[in-house]
């Protein structure tokens, strides 16, 4: 609910830290939450610490849900102001 | 960024607006209340409310930390830093919120407080160690999201037998919060809640799963939708809770399946168990004493717990008369409905908690809601 | 001509410290600045050694122009940063303070407040960047001033500029003169300054390869004026604040709103994830190398022109435009089509968990 990121692990560190990268930006953070993350895997990370795993073919399933709903809407006239 | 633009296209929003318009029906009202600080935060800031027929209602509820954090409990952290001589380390969020006597945390370190504002409650583990001479304590607020945090930060002070560190705990929960509201009197007309649905919290459910939130749509009728944090996300949500409405469902859908699962983070959940115990009760701003909806240390981790370690009282501090912040945390009543609002209750004076975090209702109302009253010029 | 006091051994510009002595005016206090300022900084009025220093009047007096003074006082912390550091942030911010009055900076001066214990190194360090500024802004020091503060009371070192200039004859700039129907510009991209600073900030400590964009704009300005004349009506930087308290102080000060657009924005992908990673919103995050310019639209093409052509412009975009609205509200058409309120900056944007 709070303000949390979806972000690249590029490396794992000791200590359960892993250096993660969103758009450019490197951080360390802690993947203590997430112990079965690895490199290359997306997790949203808030407040410094990994809080779970993004799933990618979830990702791309929402996406094209998203795009199914737009492709009704092209087709649908819905009369109504947009 | 990955993962995140895609899920902010303004082409796809205004096609899934298209479809919410078409189906949203025009014989009734939609009320539906999200729960989530980054909800309000996204429907505000990509101005999707505006996007939304007008039968479709969003009411923020009091998913926001700091806007359900009474003010005895801030209180207690500037006690703390003024009169303990501890340094406090606190997010960002709550520096700004008044408190007693006139004096907010900020307010409280330019009286000469030490009160840092830390990223992560690593760093006040951090700096108790780089300063064992001084107490040092961490102001824990959040709802689950926040709280595995705290958790480790606790196992890992207690591993390394840190003397100086304690935590001032006042994580609670989100399930709780949503029965309090349904529960609620003034909520209810004929013994109906005069909500249709709730968009269910983005990251508070990655950690407790999308199971929690069953009791709602089966014990109370009340659809649930839970949503990712992105506008696109939140959009979707909308539809299917408009869907569900239209059809008479009452079940709890997930839309941000690509981080939400039905049992959430077990990890970090056996974590919280471990270090954390419910409350019986505990005081939320504009809500009262809920029952069972907050955490405390557990007994083993009691030397870090600040209430105990500093012999503190938490003292309930009435808001003032006018303010209307429980109601509208409660989404019985909007900004608009409060005296105080945009006269006396300004983001520079905020006089309650829903102004001063720019997730709370009044704060996003005055920062983002001026435009809605102007009229705008279709493109 | 004025016998040199003599030191015992010069400044330990390796190992040395600043204490109370070297802002006290004695022995000590000279001694700082004919070995290290003087050098640094390196022209005729400094090299008179007299407290103030007197230069002619520009020719632009004569042909209606006026003076400009501003000042700034500059306390970034931390005092070294990606792309700069206190020192040439202090030329700069002042040199784009007389710039923005629409005017020709023409002399600085400095005045510094050092805290005792502060290392000769980090503080040449500092003059030397200064004095890099200046020359090639070719905008002098002429004078100044330092005092040296107890352990304790100072946060390293302050450094107040104060710059001088003469504006443009025939032309007015200032924040009064934005008219419905005007056209806004922005240099560049917007934050980098500020996510630079906080990212060498301790508690939030990411990498990134954003740098300050700290610059001097006083020939982008000249520019302008060249391309624009009185075409050009409102320029103004956007520092502490951003973007957004700027164009809501120009709103205010010249009775109008303003419409800009979000997608017209330019945000590197580096600062926006900073940003979206912090919790803050670009629109908000300072900038020192980059302005604002309002100008009549018949000027909106030669001032684009003229912005794409500078180097410090290469990034310019147009972002919106100057409406009637008795309210002067600043206002923001999202990426979704819908509008959002652009409002003050309350208090100092504090990174949030949620």
């Amino acid at each position: 609910m709070c303000l949390a990121l979806p972000t690249r692990i590029e490396e794992k560190r000791d200590g359960d830290e892993a250096l993660v990268n969103l758009g450019g930006v490197r951080k360390l953070i802690s993947i203590a939450l997430v112990p079965e993350a690895q490199v290359g895997d997306h997790v949203i990370v808030h407040v410094g610490h990994a809080i779970g795993l993004l799933d990618p073919q979830e990702a791309e399933r929402t996406l094209a849900m998203f795009a199914e709903v737009a492709l009704t809407a092209a087709a649908t006239p819905t009369g109504a102001a947009t | 960024m990955k993962y995140v633009d895609e899920f902010r296209d303004g082409d796809i929003a205004r096609q899934i607006a298209a479809r919410i318009h078409a189906e949203a029906r025009a014989d009734r009202v939609y009320r539906f209340m999200e729960f989530c600080g980054g909800h309000t935060h996204a429907l505000s800031r990509y101005g999707v409310t505006e996007l939304l027929p007008p039968q479709v209602q969003m009411i923020h509820g009091p998913g926001c930390p700091v806007c359900v954090l009474p003010i005895g409990r801030i209180d207690l952290a500037i006690e703390l830093a003024l009169h303990r001589g501890a340094i406090v380390c606190t997010y960002g969020d709550t520096m700004r919120v008044p408190a007693s006597q006139g004096l907010s945390l900020i307010k409280a370190k330019a009286r000469g407080g030490d009160i840092r504002m830390v990223y992560s409650a690593a760093d006040a583990l951090k700096l108790a160690q780089a300063t064992p001479d001084r107490e040092v304590v961490f102001f824990a607020i959040g709802f689950e999201t926040t709280t595995p945090p705290t958790a480790l930060v606790v196992q890992q002070a207690d591993r390394l037998g840190v003397q100086n560190f304690s935590v001032l705990c006042c994580h609670v929960l989100t399930p709780a919060a949503v029965t309090h509201i349904l529960a609620a009197p003034d909520a209810q007309r004929d013994g109906r809640v005069e909500l249709d649905g709730f968009v269910g919290p983005a990251h508070v459910s990655i950690v407790i799963g999308s199971q929690p939130y069953v009791p709602f749509a089966e014990g109370w009728h009340q659809p649930v939708v839970i949503a990712g944090f992105e506008p696109l996300d939140v959009m979707q949500a909308i539809l299917m809770l408009i869907r569900q409405v239209n059809e008479g469902r009452a079940e709890v859908e997930n839309e941000f399946t690509r981080a939400v699962t039905p049992h959430g983070n077990l990890a970090a959940q056996r974590l919280m168990d471990e270090v954390f115990e419910v409350r019986d009760s505990f005081e939320w701003r504009g809500l009262g004493e809920v029952p069972h909806s907050a955490l405390k240390l557990r007994e083993r981790y009691a030397a870090f717990d600040a209430e105990r370690r500093f012999d503190l009282h938490y003292q309930p501090v009435p808001d003032h008369k006018a303010c209307e912040c429980g109601a509208i945390l409660r989404g019985v009543k909007r900004p608009t409905d409060c005296k105080l609002f945009g006269t006396v209750c300004t983001p520079d004076n905020p006089m309650g908690s829903c102004m001063v975090s720019s997730e709370g209702a009044c704060s996003a109302e005055y920062a983002y809601g001026h435009a809605r009253r102007i009229p705008i010029h279709a493109a | 001509m004025a016998t040199r006091p003599r030191y015992i051994r010069p400044l330990d510009f390796k190992a040395g410290r600043i204490d109370m002595s070297h802002g006290a005016g004695g022995r000590a206090s000279a001694q700082l600045i004919e070995e290290l300022f003087m050098p640094a900084f390196a022209n005729e009025w400094l090299a008179q050694g007299h407290d103030g220093a007197t230069f002619a009047p520009p020719p632009e007096l004569a042909q209606g122009g006026q003076l400009v003074m501003a000042t700034d006082a500059h306390v970034v912390s931390p005092i070294f940063f990606p792309g700069g550091d206190l020192g040439c942030l202090s030329v700069h911010g002042t040199i784009n303070d007389v710039a923005m009055s629409g005017a020709r900076p023409l002399y600085l001066s400095a005045s510094f407040i050092i805290e005792e214990g502060y290392p000769l190194s980090d503080l040449r360090r500092l003059v030397q960047s200064m004095a890099q500024a200046s020359h090639e802004a070719g905008v002098p020091i002429i004078t100044g001033d330092t005092k040296v503060v107890e352990q304790g009371k100072g946060d390293g070192v302050f450094i107040s500029t104060t710059g001088v200039g003469v504006t443009y004859p025939g032309l007015r700039i200032d924040g009064r003169q934005a008219q419905p129907g005007d056209v806004v510009f922005v240099s560049g991209t917007l934050g980098d300054h500020g996510v630079a600073v906080l990212s060498q900030r301790e508690s939030l400590a990411f990498e990134t390869t954003i740098c300050s964009d700290t610059a001097a704009l006083h020939t982008l300005v000249a520019d302008l004026v060249a391309a624009a004349g009185p075409g050009l009506h409102v320029l103004r930087d956007p520092t502490r604040g951003g973007l957004a308290t700027t164009l809501n102080e120009i709103a205010q000060q010249s009775g109008c709103g303003i419409h800009i657009d979000e997608r017209a924005l330019p945000v590197a992908p580096e600062v926006e994830a900073a940003c979206e990673l912090l919790g803050l919103d670009p629109l908000y995050v300072a900038n020192e190398g980059k302005l604002i310019a309002i100008c009549a639209p018949q000027a909106a093409a030669r001032v684009q022109e003229a912005l794409l052509a500078h180097p410090l412009g290469r990034g310019a975009q147009r972002i919106g435009e100057v409406v009637a609205d008795a309210q002067c509200f600043v206002q923001m058409r999202t990426r979704f089509g819908g509008t959002r309120m652009v409002d003050w900056l309350t208090g100092e944007q504090l990174p949030r968990i949620c």
